[in-house]
């Protein structure tokens, strides 16, 4: 081995702290680096990768059974341009009722024999395809009802639920066999054809629009009803990924903008207690290119270490995130693109290295004699007013001591402030972030109602709701109920259908946010979802024409209610002659759900009606992210906890011999480890005072702007998420991360023996 | 007869695997004596000195001083012991940069939780008597050597040690400023403090020391 190798070599064992901390920050950087850009071109790609690996449907065209023949619709395959063609298939558009009254949407049906072929491969993701004409298999994205549950058709017809399936072309929202069409058909029922093509080009809206006109001309005209191309779908897909995209990049971009800041300081800080050592080297004879070059492999070492540490690491951690990505779009993918690996790795040893280079260049370039006597002289007079003041404070000398000291190093106090506020920006944000995200979600699905009250129509008409809601009045316990009821709706100029609920009684309790306006409170009013407003151009104050089942009803709008999709709210007042099918009760407090049930559902016991405690179901996908969350804070925690560690470790180094006098002089142990903790403490305190604000703007920067790219305009409540104590534990995580990082350099300082500081240069 | 500062009785200490650098010493200073150790180089002049501050603890033997067995204490303890009973005076003074001569001798006191009033009157006192009272707010850079002595001595006796330990105290001083600290142990002595100089400066043991020990390769060589 040459000599600059021995002394690069010997230098990673002997700054052992540095050679774990380096490695560490790298694993950490990497590890952030890797998971923020993995998931980044992960939320990007799933719908591409979905929509090659089930040979999406470029056009799905919607015909008129009355106008044109099943053998028409299959010559259509052979138009000019179409490369795979399916179908036709039978589709009919059909409202189920569930057990216990609740109707779903009105659902597209696609009968279909299997689910392969050369367009549009169904990709079943529970339960299989059904076998029978009474089996049916929803698309997860239509509806979330379980398998086993058995759908009632208005005509009467039962269809049990078998499996849970996906089209990355949206083609239906539940499949039935050939054989189920008959059943399926009822009076309530819209049907028609389905056929489904892949074009030799389709990458522009130009080109579907020429496979479209191509495959028009060969049909009867007036037979096609409606055609969509496969990039609206995508539009859409992109747009739900899209929700999560900001989020993912504000926590990225954190992540490696810490994690290299941190690698930087702590590269930085460590070549730089080496100054003297440099001048050893050169003294004997080193060049100042082999100084340089010893430094900067004795810090790649480790870091390279740590890289490969990192680069699985990042990978694990993606796995479970990536794993939902693919439930939900059906991607083919649940790895980290290859080349991210090796982008995210490859950069952070780049910064490594360009950190590790720039500071041994400077002590590489210092003259000889002077890195000799780095240490040996005394230091510059910086601080000294820190240290008279703290002189004079009421407080124990060696908490004095160190709260004078980051003064005497402003560079290091610098950095360690950077890292903390870094840190508590990160904890502030994530908690800020999972917090509005849990508010969004309770908003979105409107119940946090204790108890649901729900009819059984196998045991006879709903009951008169004045009655029920009286005897829920008069049930001890009840703090607030109200009635509701859900109906397919359409509103003129939208061709997609409207969900409207009707509520007899106060729900403004059960999770609703306003956006803008009020409640509706008189007959005709009503309030509407951001979605609605924005497709139909309406505005607070305009009037709509909505028809329910048929009935045109004129409601006018007077709030906006957080709502992702298309839906009205309106009161029972308004003339669509349903009554409530289910009823939502709140609790007061300490009354207990279940006990509370049992004796609603015996006061009544008669009417057809039964009380059940109210589960809360949370998305799968928040609870991924709120993880992610969870551990990118942590990581980005443990990065800052060891940067302060780090810059300690140095700063201690440096004044090993000043320790010795002190120790010296009588400071026992316990005094050593307050004074170490109290150089750390007011620069984390600063650093949560810092942090915390810049943790809050980055909130109320990316979660509308969450929300806005998913189409939602987000009410100020479910911005409002910090309160004073909150605010106050979090600026707290700025002391609290400084101790954490203070606490092995204290216990290190507390147990260097005197006589070894004491000789110590 | 008033019991000993000092009872070191058989002390070994040992480095590694080679010789040991005290080897059987004991050793007795009665109080207001001065002991000056002398040697060369190598011959445990140091070791004994960390011994008697409690900065290291013995393989075999027993320390007392000020009637406190050291090679029992633990690194607390030592170090409360110290700032009750000993005085440190260093060769290269070890004054601490950031802090104010006057911050310098108070922080003994403030360490062991002196009331701060009378601990300020006492430095003050003591920096008046060893002629820095002038002094009192600049910073340790700005003195000569000699100057710098005097502040480690004020440092050392803020405390009213039992022993003054001092090692190589004028050292790193010119012959002026020696002469200076020579004069300021002879009057500390002459005052009854009991005082152990480690040292190669013969003219100072003759000076200011009562008995003199000559270590060599870790035994005593000879008393005087």
């Amino acid at each position: 081995m040459s000599g600059l190798g021995r002394v690069v070599r010997s230098g990673v064992r002997r700054r052992r702290v540095q050679t774990v901390v380096v490695g560490l920050v790298t694993a950490a950087a990497v590890t952030a680096t890797v998971l923020g850009g993995g998931l980044l071109v992960a939320s990007q790609a799933p719908f591409d990768d979905a929509f090659a690996a089930q040979r999406g449907a470029h056009l799905t065209v919607r015909a008129d059974s009355g106008a044109v023949t099943e053998p028409q619709l299959a010559a259509s395959a052979s138009a000019p341009g179409v490369v795979a063609a399916a179908g036709p298939y039978r589709v009919l558009v059909v409202a189920f009722t569930e057990r216990g009254g609740m109707r779903t949407p009105p659902l597209t049906v696609v009968a279909r024999a299997d689910p392969g072929g050369p367009v549009d491969r169904i990709e079943l993701a529970g339960g299989r395809w059904p076998a029978g004409p009474d089996e049916i298999v929803l698309s997860g994205g239509a509806v979330r009802v379980p398998p086993g549950s058995r759908l009632a058709t208005p005509g009467g017809a039962e269809f049990t639920v078998v499996g849970t399936a996906r089209s990355v072309s949206d083609t239906a929202g539940a499949w039935v066999l050939p054989s189920a069409v008959g059943v399926l058909d009822g009076p309530d029922t819209a049907d028609g054809y389905q056929m489904l093509y892949r074009f030799t080009d389709a990458r522009t809206p130009t080109e579907v629009g020429t496979g479209r006109d191509a495959v028009v001309a060969t049909l009867p005209a007036g037979a096609v009803t409606g055609a969509r191309s496969w990039l609206d779908v995508r539009q859409q897909a992109v747009e739900d990924a899209a929700v999560f995209v900001p989020f993912l990049v504000a926590f990225a971009l954190l992540g490696i903008v810490m994690a290299l800041l941190v690698v930087g300081t702590v590269v930085a800080g460590t070549v730089g207690v080496a100054t003297r050592r440099i001048g050893i080297l050169k003294a004997l004879g080193c060049t100042p290119a082999g100084v340089v070059r010893a430094f900067v492999a004795q810090t790649l070492l480790p870091a390279a270490v740590g890289a490969v540490a990192g680069t699985v690491t990042g990978n694990l951690l993606a796995l479970p995130v990536l794993a939902e990505t693919e439930e939900i779009y059906g991607s083919a993918n649940t790895t980290i693109a290859w080349w991210v690996t090796v982008l995210a790795t490859g950069g952070v040893l780049a910064v490594v290295t360009l950190t590790a280079w720039a500071a041994a260049l400077r002590a590489g370039r210092l003259r000889t004699v002077d890195a000799i006597a780095v240490g040996r002289a005394s230091g510059p007079a910086r601080g000294r007013w820190a240290s008279r003041l703290a002189a004079r404070l009421p407080v124990a000398r060696p908490v004095g001591l160190g709260l004078a000291r980051p003064f005497a190093r402003p560079a290091r106090t610098v950095a360690i402030l950077l890292a903390v506020a870094t840190g508590a920006a990160a904890m502030t944000f994530a908690t800020g972030l999972a917090a509005s995200l849990l508010r969004i979600q309770t908003a979105l699905t409107q119940d946090v109602a204790d108890v649901t009250v729900t009819g059984d129509p196998d045991a006879g008409p709903v009951a008169d709701p004045a009655a029920v809601l009286a005897a829920i009045d008069a049930q001890p316990g009840t703090r607030a109920r109200y009635g509701r009821t859900q109906a397919p709706g359409t509103v003129a100029g939208i061709a997609d259908p409207v969900s409207v609920t009707t509520i007899t009684g106060d729900a403004a309790w059960d999770g609703f946010e306003m956006v803008s306006g009020r409640w509706f409170a008189a007959p005709g009013e009503a309030v509407v979802g951001g979605p609605l407003l924005t497709a139909t151009g309406a505005r607070i104050g305009d009037t709509v024409t909505v028809r329910i089942e048929g009935t045109p009803v004129r409601l006018r709008i007077v709030g906006e209610v957080f709502e992702s999709v298309m839906t009205v709210f309106t009161g029972t007042a308004t003339p669509t002659g349903r009554n409530p099918s289910e009823y939502r009760v709140a609790l007061a407090p300490d009354t207990e759900a279940g006990a509370y049930a049992r004796a609603l559902t015996g006061a009544l016991a008669g009417r057809g009606l039964t009380a059940r405690p109210s589960g809360t179901e949370t998305d799968p996908l928040l609870l991924v992210v709120e993880g992610l969350t969870a551990t990118l804070t942590l990581l980005l925690l443990a990065v800052a906890a060891l940067g302060v560690l780090n810059m300690l470790v140095l700063d201690l180094r440096d004044r090993v011999h000043d320790l010795g006098v002190h120790k010296a002089l009588g400071m026992t142990p316990a005094q050593t480890i307050a004074m170490v903790v109290a150089s750390v403490a007011g620069v984390g305190l600063v650093g949560g005072l810092l942090g915390v604000p810049a943790g809050v703007a980055m909130h109320r920067l990316v979660v509308p702007t969450m929300a806005a790219s998913g189409g939602l305009h987000l009410p100020e409540a479910l911005l409002d998420v910090y309160g004073p104590f909150l605010l106050t534990a979090l600026a707290l995580g700025g002391p609290l991360t400084a101790l954490l990082g203070a606490l092995l350099p204290a216990g290190w300082a507390a147990r260097t023996r005197t006589a070894t500081a004491l000789r110590s240069e | 007869m008033t019991d000993p500062v000092i009872d070191v009785r058989g002390v070994t200490r040992r480095y590694g695997e080679g010789p040991p650098a005290l080897h059987d010493v004991s050793l007795t200073v009665r109080p207001g004596e001065c002991v000056a150790v002398l040697g060369p180089s190598g011959s445990g002049k140091s070791t004994l000195l960390n011994l008697l501050a409690a900065l290291d603890r013995p393989d075999a033997g027993t320390v007392t001083v000020a009637g406190t067995r050291l090679e029992r204490l633990g690194e607390a303890a030592s170090a409360r012991f110290r700032r009750a009973h000993v005085g440190l005076v260093f060769q290269f003074f070890n004054l601490l940069d950031d802090l104010t001569v006057l911050d310098n001798v108070l922080l003994p006191a403030q360490l062991a939780g002196a009331p701060a009033r009378a601990s300020r009157a006492h430095a003050a006192s003591l920096l008046d008597s060893l002629g820095m009272a002038r002094h009192a707010q600049a910073y340790p850079g700005r003195l000569s050597g000699g100057e710098r002595q005097r502040v480690a001595v004020a440092r050392a006796l803020i405390n009213r040690p039992a022993l003054l330990l001092a090692d190589e105290p004028t050292g790193a001083l010119d012959t002026a400023s020696g002469e200076d600290v020579r004069r300021l142990l002879d009057e500390l002595h002459r005052s009854g403090q009991t005082i152990v100089l480690v040292t190669h400066d013969l003219r100072l043991a003759e000076a200011s020391a009562g008995r003199t020990i000559r270590l060599r390769d870790g035994r005593v060589e000879v008393r005087r």
